[in-house]
């Protein structure tokens, strides 16, 4: 039976570790927002994360005084960091849909015990995205007229025909739909944690988020089927997202950006970057937390080969953006490309971007760096700088030398521009830590069901009955067949 | 007491047992009966007969409302209440009309399906008899219970009380109203 064992392993690796039942896999995680004392990490992580973020608030605050004068952009680079750091939020933001609704799809049990925190990854990564969009119009409290359709009394309209009204709707809806999912998957959980609660005003705060929920069976039956159903939903969503964010791009006649290879190639960066970020929150996550029995070292080579496979897609995109240029015939394509890549004053972020998206994950193909979280860790930062490279590249190299010479100009940014995203980054570490500090960092619900007990009738055994078979069987071949391949 | 009673509840050890017992509930003919556990068990649906939901349907329209919804808003703005004529462009350009509706489309599917969900199953619900009893608690932990109501038309406390204690549950519990 040992070898049994060993065999199954192999062929589904187990997903919780340790020797768990329902109840301890509910007081481990759920304690982690209960319990009393903070850890000391918690609140030197906090503090410096809050204290990064107020930089935000200043940046935001000088530029509502000043307008978007303080900003390095300039004519023809009209659109710079706002833009780039919004792309760059908005796609890490995806990784954590993929995981919680396309995984979901696919029946990979291994997402059960990251959806959680890579869906509050997404929320934050979207609330730090809404931001720049926001704050780059400069007047926002202006912005809602042309952003939203609402009867004012200007009698006027925003243009539906335009990619950047498209985003606006793809972006709320994204936001909403995911604020929805990952509501939904935390109300069991809130339950547990309000029947388990010691504080009388943290058991009244649990009881009124998780609506009185009970677990009866004919609830979970309409529960099931409604997040399913958001599953299904939010697939083509997250998708249609970076789509959409892509046509900013693609549907301008910009040489560099006006490319159909855009849509997939931007949702293939999203979710490279995503799954780049998912790693960089969860390996000290498990470490400090001690969740190596839920988030096992499975979990991040799977997250390791899955980067490897968005980066190699990633790549290729950056292949077909030359030979496209090369193969359009168009002077100007050719141009923006030897430009972006050799001739021009930024072909040196090109090769940065080069080394750190494509030569950086090829040690993914080693077993060695995909088991090691460290290592994972590193490349994973490497990644994350990468893919905010990209975005740099091809926003910034296509607008400084357009058609006309006598408009090209340089682009630097400005101190302002710097420290708006610094604080974002802020504020996303921030609410990341309020996050693991308040509410259950891992789906409890969904992890006790990748328990053995919560097999009825012992489904499991079923595998243990077929390879016994399969043993019976090829014991009967004759010559015998002493080593037996199983898939 | 039977006054104020509002069921007779079993608590169960394992998934299995609570199956089995919800099946054996299901043949003798109760019908006003539920069961509880910490994470969804697709066994009980069969064995306590629940019928499936009605709502991938509502969610259905729900798209549905929304795509026309999207389109019917472009429609207004772009063709009847304020028309644009940019660089030449038809009025009515479907293809430009996709996205927002697609949108649309998704965000009032999504509401629906929560919305929805929550609204079938009556929640929220702050207060429910059960939670009268101090062990059921677990039942977001790690026990399993079934619950066979006051209000069933085979409903007599002894004979429903007797039977329950036939499953061979761990302990058998009368719900306060």
């Amino acid at each position: 039976m040992q070898d049994l064992k060993e065999i199954q392993d192999r062929v589904y690796p187990p997903m919780v570790e340790g020797d768990h039942s329902f109840g301890t896999v509910s007081d481990k995680i759920g304690d982690l927002a209960l319990k009393k004392k903070t850890p000391f990490f918690w609140f030197i992580g906090f503090g410096i994360a809050f204290m990064v973020a107020q930089l935000l608030l200043i940046s935001s605050s000088y530029l509502l005084v000043k307008g978007i004068g303080i900003f390095g952009t300039n004519q023809p680079v009209g659109w710079a960091f706002p833009i780039i750091n919004f792309v760059w939020w908005i796609g890490i933001g995806h990784a954590g849909t993929l995981i919680s609704a396309i995984l979901l799809l696919l029946n990979q049990k291994w997402r059960t015990s990251i959806n959680r925190f890579a869906e509050a990854m997404t929320l934050f990564a979207v609330a730090c995205a809404a931001i720049f969009p926001v704050l780059h119009t400069g007047r926002p409290w202006l912005a809602a007229y042309w952003l939203f359709p609402y009867p004012n009394t200007m009698g006027i309209w925003p243009q539906f025909r335009s990619p950047l009204i498209w985003d606006v709707f793809a972006v709320s809806t994204y936001a909403t739909i995911s604020l929805l999912f990952w509501y939904v998957g935390l109300i069991p959980d809130l339950a547990t944690l309000r029947d388990r609660a010691k504080n009388k005003y943290f058991k009244f705060i649990y009881a009124i988020l998780s609506w009185g929920w009970r677990g009866s069976a004919r609830h979970w039956h309409r529960y099931e089927i409604a997040y399913l159903i958001l599953a299904g939903i939010s697939t083509p969503l997250v998708l249609s997202v970076h789509s959409i964010v892509s046509l900013d791009f693609a549907v301008s006649q910009i040489p560099g950006w006006h490319a159909t290879i855009f849509p997939p190639y931007f949702v293939a960066g999203a979710i490279f970057a995503g799954f780049a970020m998912v790693l960089i929150l969860c390996i000290p996550l498990r470490a400090w937390y001690n969740m190596k029995d839920f988030i096992t070292d499975t979990h991040l080579i799977y997250m390791g080969k899955i980067m490897l496979a968005t980066g190699l897609i990633v790549v290729y995109g950056y292949a077909m953006e030359a030979y496209f240029g090369w193969y359009s015939a168009s002077e100007y394509e050719w141009f923006m490309v030897k430009n972006r890549i050799w001739n021009g004053p930024y072909w040196m972020f090109y090769w940065f971007l080069i080394f750190c998206n494509g030569v950086s994950i090829q040690f993914l193909w080693f077993k060695r760096f995909r088991e090691s979280p460290f290592w994972l860790f590193i490349i994973s930062l490497i990644v994350s700088l990468g893919m905010w490279l990209e975005r740099f590249v091809i926003v910034v190299t296509s607008l400084n030398r357009d058609f006309l010479p006598s408009s090209w100009a340089m682009y630097s940014p400005t101190f302002w521009d710097i420290s708006l995203f610094v604080g974002t980054l802020g504020m996303f570490f921030s609410l990341v830590f309020l996050f693991v500090r308040f509410l259950p960092v891992i789906s409890i619900f969904e992890v006790r069901t990748l328990l053995p007990e919560a097999n009825v009738h012992g489904h499991q055994q079923d595998f243990e009955e077929n390879v016994l078979e399969v043993e019976y069987t090829y014991d009967k071949t004759d010559p015998p067949n002493p080593k037996v391949d199983l898939p | 007491m039977e006054k104020n009673l509002y069921g007779v509840m079993a608590e169960f050890d394992t998934a299995t047992e609570l199956v089995d017992a919800a099946r054996k509930t299901r043949d003798a003919g109760y019908t006003k009966t539920d069961a509880f556990s910490p994470f969804p068990l697709h066994e009980i649906d069969e064995a306590l007969g629940i019928k499936r939901s009605i709502l991938p349907i509502m969610v259905f329209f729900g798209g549905i409302a929304g795509f026309i919804t999207g389109i019917g808003l472009q429609v207004f703005v772009h063709y009847i209440d304020y028309p644009l004529n940019v660089g030449g462009r038809p009025y009515l350009s479907f293809p430009s009309m996709v996205p927002p509706a697609f949108e649309l489309t998704i965000l009032f599917a999504g509401f629906t399906a929560v919305f929805g969900m929550l609204f079938l199953n009556g929640l929220p619900r702050p207060y429910h008899p059960a939670f009268n009893v101090p062990r059921f608690a677990l039942a977001t932990r790690e026990k399993f219970f079934l619950i066979i109501e006051g209000t069933d038309p085979k409903f007599e406390y002894d004979g429903v009380k007797s039977f329950m204690v036939s499953l061979g549950p761990q302990e058998v519990f009368d719900v306060d109203e």
